[in-house]
């Protein structure tokens, strides 16, 4: 994968269900990697494969669509629909994913009560604190019950007395998930194994 | 990657309720602006004037008690319902068309994109007589189109109320599109980049995602295309001339009247064209009035 002059060169394979949390310094290419497993950017050369499926292979001429990859992706920037409110939210995913109104609105209702955000269904994304938007956010990309999950940064306003409750949700969702964040509290207690990147290259 | 995690939240600041930008005292602010204004006091009152004396002046003689027996008149309400029915035509057409047109200069690259702006942007800055000239010759019966029209379809634009149609949306899409490309351009790529990580085709996630938040640029592009085109005319009675019943529109209406020394009319049809400029205006107030 390569930017201008940035190039990604990573391999890695997560195991179903298992976690692995990718450190490294700003800069280094964490939110690339899963911008590339998301389909939101293309790879140039190599192959990546989601649930034993290939979902991009430029040289066999595979590429499936970001819609069509069954992954949830909770963004550092979170990336609330400031139209909808927080269970409208929760319920997209679901509804395009080919769920009823109602059935899309009772999963987004237990995805939020998860992560004890129900109180705040109504609320419109404006309205919520940081730490809030992130878990809704987390509901969000929980709520499709993906395969995998990426998240990026998924914490970093979260009152820590919160973190284990969503940590726990993660866990529970027994996708396999590549999770970039830059607290060691979250790489040791979640993730099965740690990769480093430095520069678009694995450091070890 | 540059993004800025956002800030930590710790376990006091829930405690003690901070908004953003709220550390500092508001600076007294007073005295400064008084100072600021000063001598600039006359040319500003010059050139406010300018604008405002004409309007007092025009409600000042307008015939207010006859304005209803005026308006009901056959001859101003014909100009009535074709204003009505080819600016709110314009207008849509400006919308249907000028959309793809700003999603397009939304996402070309720069170069083409300046190319294509000229081009939007022209009508806006030509003499709306150069517009009707230029759109006789092009859509006229021997023009370069025109001519296909004519022997393909058996149509002819010229002197027709679709004429006038015509000539309305080419002044008046500009400033639709310009609306829209703005709103387009500030709008947002993360939010469809989460719609469609979240499963929703390219198409949804515009429709669902993209549109509801560039919808009050949309509203105000189409307002401000509907006002240009219901108060066109160079290039109307240039192209569609001036015929009762089929391309008399309001203001080619109040022109007529006032040339044929009927003031009274003038000055009620000139009413009504403010007081839509004025509805218009206060629907826009979001956007300029409060700023």
């Amino acid at each position: 994968m390569t930017l201008g002059d940035f190039t990604l060169d990573v391999s890695l394979e997560v195991p179903a269900g298992g976690i692995i949390a990718v450190m490294g310094p700003n800069g280094s290419g964490k939110t690339t990697l899963l911008r590339c497993l998301a389909g939101l950017e293309p790879v140039e050369a190599g192959r990546i494969s989601l649930a034993g499926r290939v979902a991009d292979d430029p040289a066999e001429g595979i590429w499936v669509p970001p819609e069509q990859r069954r992954i949830g992706y909770a963004y550092q920037d979170v990336r609330l629909f400031g139209h909808l409110s927080a269970v409208e939210n929760v319920a997209f995913g679901p509804r395009c994913r080919g769920a009823g109104r109602a059935a899309a609105r009772r999963r987004a209702a237990t995805a939020l009560d998860a992560v004890e955000m129900t109180a705040l269904a109504r609320a419109k994304p404006a309205r919520l604190s940081g730490g809030q938007s992130q878990r809704v956010g987390l509901a969000r990309a929980l709520a499709v019950k993906p395969e995998v999950l990426l998240l990026d940064e998924p914490f970093s306003a979260t009152d820590t007395d919160v973190r284990p409750l969503l940590r726990e949700q993660v866990r529970a969702a027994g996708a396999s998930v590549v999770l970039v964040t830059h607290d060691p509290a979250d790489a040791e207690d979640l993730a099965d194994e740690v990769l480093v990147l430095e520069a678009g290259r694995i450091a070890s | 990657m540059s993004a800025a995690a956002p800030k930590m939240r710790g376990h006091t600041s829930s405690a003690t309720p901070a908004p953003p930008g709220a550390a500092s005292a508001p600076p007294r602010r007073r005295e400064v602006r008084g100072r600021a204004v000063g001598g600039l006091w006359l040319p500003a009152g010059i050139g406010l004037a300018l604008l405002v004396v004409p309007v007092i002046g025009l409600l000042q003689r307008a015939p207010w008690s006859d304005l209803p027996s005026l308006l009901g008149s056959a001859r101003l309400r014909d100009a009535l319902v074709i204003s009505a029915v080819t600016s709110a035509v314009a207008a849509g057409a400006s919308v249907l068309l000028g959309l793809p047109l700003a999603l397009v200069l939304s996402r070309c690259e720069p170069a083409l994109r300046r190319l294509v702006r000229v081009a939007v942007l022209l009508p806006m800055v030509l003499p709306p007589v150069v517009g009707g000239t230029a759109l006789l010759f092009a859509l006229g019966r021997r023009g370069l189109v025109g001519q296909w029209l004519d022997t393909t379809f058996g149509w002819s634009l010229p002197f027709s109320t679709a004429g006038v149609v015509v000539a309305a949306t080419f002044v008046a899409m500009p400033f639709f599109v310009i609306t829209a490309e703005a709103g387009l351009r500030s709008a947002d790529a993360g939010l469809v980049e989460a719609a469609r990580t979240l499963g929703a085709r390219r198409s949804v996630a515009f429709r669902r995602v993209m549109l509801p938040q560039v919808a009050p640029s949309l509203a105000a592009g189409a307002a401000l295309a509907w006002a240009r085109a219901l108060g066109e005319f160079g290039a109307t009675i240039t192209f569609a001339g001036n015929l009762r019943g089929r391309t008399q529109t309001l203001p080619l209406a109040t022109f007529e009247a006032l040339e044929a020394g009927r003031p009274a009319e003038a000055i009620a049809l000139s009413v009504v064209l403010l007081a839509v400029s004025v509805v218009v205006l206060v629907s826009l107030r979001d956007r300029w009035l409060t700023r």
